[in-house]
């Protein structure tokens, strides 16, 4: 077997060197009737080449939505990833390395990570970031028992208009703790009034820009609100790329910023791993959960970086935690940060220009079709259109004709009317002109 | 008690003579090349990605259009290029040497794994593409999940968690949801006191009073204590086999069946599974949720802290409570439940976006179907006795708190070091200078000066030899009274010993430009 070194002879040299006769003897501690004599009912090992071919079959029986024209999002989305970001992080260096627990012989992590964090802060307009979340979902959750400590209030206020998988993944985060979280029913008329939602025992408010649907909104006057009633104000963001062209969260006053970052370097891989982000106000980080890496110098006094404030976390404080987290998704921010510098701020903010225009190009093209309605006054790269037929019905109909046209809203909401016909569209750098001819096409024969 | 010993690091009173001398103009040396932060290096107008200039488009952005500068630094694509690559080679890795990192399972990562994660049509697919589309990734779920069930000869398997803290979180919170649809309302679970410290942490997340249970002389659970501690209130037990001293829990069908007898359940920690693969299964030993790390046990790399993947297998018993999504065959191939309805409809619930850690799974797939059942046993063979190797190779010059065979980690505590004036930390440090990562010090915490050194499979016995000639060379040092060497480690690596204290007691976490009013904010706020 390639992977592992021992001759025969060697196996039998080292374990006369322990002192036991046979293999059999090293594992005398498992109990006898629960040792296993036989192989497992599973093949025997395979040649690369052969393994190679078997995820080669799998692989063709799948439509890459990079090979055919394709508009989804839904919270995740399709960008170009720039092939310097795909080979940094296949760098032995950086793909072999665990956890920096040893600074001096992980400086290139630490370096990085305290990089990600700043690049975070910056573009959420947030004064400080941790070293990643698992994704953006887990990122949103994390965020309201934050804010739950923070405030020391039991309650937290979700948007009906947040992704639905964030707030099911906060509700199932909450369950069994203290906290509770209030849901409003998603909307696709006008503002959510929060009005009569925020009382004295609320600990958050959690809203995503832009939302569900696709509309921005300036959230300055809930901040106002939330804090005048001694709540915090969560902001989600999961199409990250918006941030080049609009307002940050940090801008409009939220105090803890929760977001997906997948779209800046991070393949799509069929939903993960990603990159979840968490950014707040430098008076609450020791109330953040994850790691953290901090600037600090050596015995020489040279500039270096640590993991640091770890009495927050498992590891030291056990189950007074700020958090069970323990692994990040530190390639994953290795990705978004070399991808970031790619861009810097010339083309970060172009990247959201072009995905605008393309989008709005396309929310114009759409909307001319009979049938097809645009819901949105406002959006950034996606938008949700109303159709005359029933919108999961339709994206089959499309995939047979080898369009991935969106994402139906009742795949997500599901079992309610309202959302039937309703398809999410995003629309990205990477769609070509050709592509939503073809979009608007299919769309036109089967509506 | 937490031991605190040797943590965190304080630099030395004055700066030392290794130093002195060999400074250069440009602070590189030779190959050892410095970058500054990426944020010095910027010079507006640059690009690093070139893309066509975008549609003059009536906006849509409404009021909220950015108005200030982000103030990220400009670059070309060579100036990134080198900076990553310069910080790359300031850190360690399985790739360059030997990282026998105790309880985290630094194996080889093959190459086809990233080869096969990054095909057009695996690594490229949309999660909410239809599932008519995406057959092929459904059937690779599917077919990881055979290969964990029957490795683990458990009957269910939940895929979605993101990493073995999360998996956790899974397991205790379907123990919990199994209990509530009972009516039942218990409060305590029991945890050894070796335990890492995401089982506690877990535990209350799931709103349980954690119970810690000693260990016995012998480094396992102390049965007698459990037993004593076992009542109507235990909801259930979280217990990590190989332990975390690398001992097999031998009771562990005992304790099983002490747990099954108050109604309670028992939740394996799976984070040592390499020790056993093949040769016992957590199914057969009574488990009835344990999570899988596929970063450590199916070598999916650890990427300097993640993304990793810990897919929870289940009992019977909880099997009903598993999160959603999970996969299911029906006539039209396979399809997804994605909501707590129908099927779902005793599910806790749903633990992150989408359907788990894809790229993970490819990965730990390839890895599997590499090594196959037979290489699968040799896998946990050769952990096993190389650990034990490492482990006779220094009993006479070390002290192993537990005697006899330990399983995939070789444990020792500092009482070698008593009276030479080196801590674990300073041994620790000294072997970086020789080119190696250190093993894991000061866990588990029940043994004072702990040293855990996990080799796994990967490792040849000319390394093992080397190590082993290593430690003894700076045993000897240290006993002989030559101090200084593991005062002054590490020497040789891109930075001297770092000042931990004052980064945590005045944090400096992101960069912030010299002259701005970002910094003036900044400090008005804290």
């Amino acid at each position: 077997m390639r992977y592992m070194p021992h001759t025969a002879d060697e196996r039998v040299e080292m374990l006369a060197k322990i002192g036991v006769g046979s293999v059999d003897d090293l594992f005398v501690d498992i109990p006898e009737e629960a040792r296993l004599d036989a192989l497992l009912d599973l093949p025997r090992h395979a040649s690369e080449m052969d393994v190679e071919k078997n995820f080669r079959t799998l692989a063709a029986k799948n439509v890459s939505p990079y090979s055919t024209p394709s508009f989804l999002g839904a919270g995740a989305y399709q960008h170009h990833v720039p092939s310097v970001a795909d080979h940094i992080i296949q760098r032995s260096e950086f793909l072999t390395a665990y956890t920096p627990y040893q600074p001096e012989i992980s400086q290139g992590t630490l370096q990085a990570l305290f990089e990600f964090q700043t690049q975070v802060a910056m573009i959420t307009g947030m004064e400080v970031a941790n070293a990643s979340m698992y994704d953006g979902a887990t990122s949103c959750a994390e965020a309201v028992l934050m804010a739950c400590r923070i405030t020391r209030r039991k309650k937290a206020v979700l948007s009906g208009n947040l992704h639905p998988h964030y707030r099911e993944v906060t509700q199932t985060t909450l369950q069994f703790t203290e906290f509770k979280a209030d849901e409003l029913d998603p909307t696709l008329t006008g503002s959510e009034d929060f009005t009569s939602q925020i009382s004295k025992e609320t600990a958050c408010v959690v809203v995503q820009n832009p939302d569900f649907f696709g509309r921005v909104e300036d959230f300055s006057a809930l901040a106002d609100k939330c804090h005048e009633a001694g709540a915090l104000l969560i902001v989600v963001v999961n199409e990250i790329v918006s941030l080049g062209a609009l307002m940050s969260p940090g801008d409009m006053g939220a105090d803890i910023v929760a977001g997906e970052g997948q779209s800046i370097g991070v393949p799509l891989s069929y939903g993960g791993p990603y990159v979840g982000l968490l950014a707040t106000r430098q008076k609450f980080v020791r109330q953040m959960p994850g790691r953290l890496c901090g600037q600090t110098v050596d015995q020489e006094g040279k500039r270096g970086f640590v993991l640091t404030l770890s009495t927050r976390e498992q590891h030291i404080r056990r189950e007074k935690a700020t958090s069970n987290i323990c692994t990040n998704a530190g390639l994953c921010s290795l990705a978004f940060t070399v991808h970031m510098s790619l861009l810097g701020e010339t083309g970060f903010t172009k990247l959201a220009a072009v995905n605008h225009g393309e989008a709005a190009t396309a929310a114009d093209a759409l909307s001319a079709i009979d049938g097809v309605e645009l819901i949105n006054e406002t959006f950034f790269n996606e938008f949700t259109l109303k159709l005359s037929k029933n919108a999961a019905e339709v994206v089959e109909e499309l995939a047979a004709r080898h369009v991935l046209g969106g994402v139906p809203v009742s795949r997500l909401i599901p079992n309610d009317p309202e959302f039937d016909n309703m398809l999410l569209v995003a629309v990205t750098e990477t769609c070509a002109e050709s592509d939503l001819t073809a979009f608007v096409a299919a769309l036109k024969e089967i509506l | 008690m937490l031991n605190k010993q040797g943590r965190p690091t304080q630099p030395a009173e004055s700066s030392t003579e290794i130093g002195q001398g060999s400074e250069t103009y440009s602070g590189n040396k030779g190959l050892n090349l410095e970058s500054p932060l990426i944020f010095e290096q910027g010079l507006d107008g640059r690009i690093g990605v070139d893309m066509a200039e975008p549609k003059q488009v009536e906006s849509r952005l409404g009021s909220i259009a950015r108005k200030n500068p982000i103030g990220l630094p400009d670059l070309s694509e060579p100036q990134v290029l080198r900076h990553f690559v310069r910080l790359s080679r300031q850190n360690y890795a399985i790739d360059s040497g030997f990282y026998p990192l105790g309880s985290c399972t630094m194996k080889h990562n093959p190459r086809i794994n990233e080869k096969v994660a990054r095909l057009a049509g695996l690594g490229d697919l949309h999660p909410m593409q239809p599932t008519s589309t995406v057959q092929g990734a459904l059937e690779l779920i599917d077919s990881l999940a055979h290969w964990l069930k029957t490795i683990t000869g458990m009957p269910a398997v939940a895929m979605s968690p993101a990493a073995g803290a999360h998996g956790e979180l899974c397991g205790v919170m379907a123990i919990r949801a199994a209990h509530e649809a009972k009516g039942e309302a218990r409060t305590r679970i029991l945890v050894p006191e070796s335990a890492h410290g995401t089982n506690p942490a877990t535990a209350a997340l799931c709103g349980y009073k954690v119970d810690a249970v000693p260990a016995r002389e012998d480094g396992r659970m102390d049965l007698d204590a459990f037993a004593e501690k076992l009542g109507p209130d235990v909801a259930g037990v979280m217990l990590t086999n190989p332990n975390t001293c690398g001992l097999f829990e031998s009771d562990v069908k005992k304790i099983a069946g002490m747990v099954h007898e108050i109604g309670a359940y028992f939740y394996c920690d799976g984070a040592n599974l390499n020790a056993i693969l093949g040769r016992t299964r957590p199914g057969d030993l009574g488990v009835d949720a344990m999570h899988i790390n596929l970063h450590k046990t199916f070598s999916t790399p650890h990427g300097g802290g993640g993304p990793g993947s810990g897919p929870v297998v289940l009992s019977d018993a909880l099997s009903a409570f598993a999160p959603v999504p999970f996969i299911t065959h029906g006539d039209n191939g396979f399809d997804l439940v994605e909501h707590q309805e129908g099927q779902a409809e005793k599910s806790f619930g749903r633990m992150k976006g989408y359907h788990g850690q894809m790229g993970m799974f490819i990965r730990a797939l390839a890895y599997m179907q590499s090594h196959g059942s037979d290489g699968l046993r040799q896998i946990a063979e050769d952990a096993v006795l190389n650990a034990n190797y490492i482990r006779v190779g220094l009993d006479d010059l070390m002290r192993s708190p537990f005697e006899g065979i330990c399983m995939h980690e070789a444990l020792f505590d500092d009482s070698s070091l008593k009276g030479t004036g080196v801590t674990t930390l300073d041994l620790a440090k000294a072997l970086i200078d020789e080119g190696y990562h250190p093993m894991t010090m000061y866990f588990p915490l029940v043994v004072h000066g702990a040293m855990l050194i996990e080799p796994t499979e990967s490792e040849s016995r000319q390394t093992l030899d080397q190590f082993i000639g290593t430690m003894r060379y700076l045993l000897e040092k240290a006993k002989a009274g030559e101090t200084e060497m593991f005062e002054q480690a590490p020497r040789f690596a891109p930075r001297r010993r770092l000042d931990e204290t004052g980064a945590a007691r005045h944090p400096v976490l992101r960069w912030v430009p010299e002259t701005d009013e970002e910094e003036e904010k900044l400090s008005q706020a804290s």
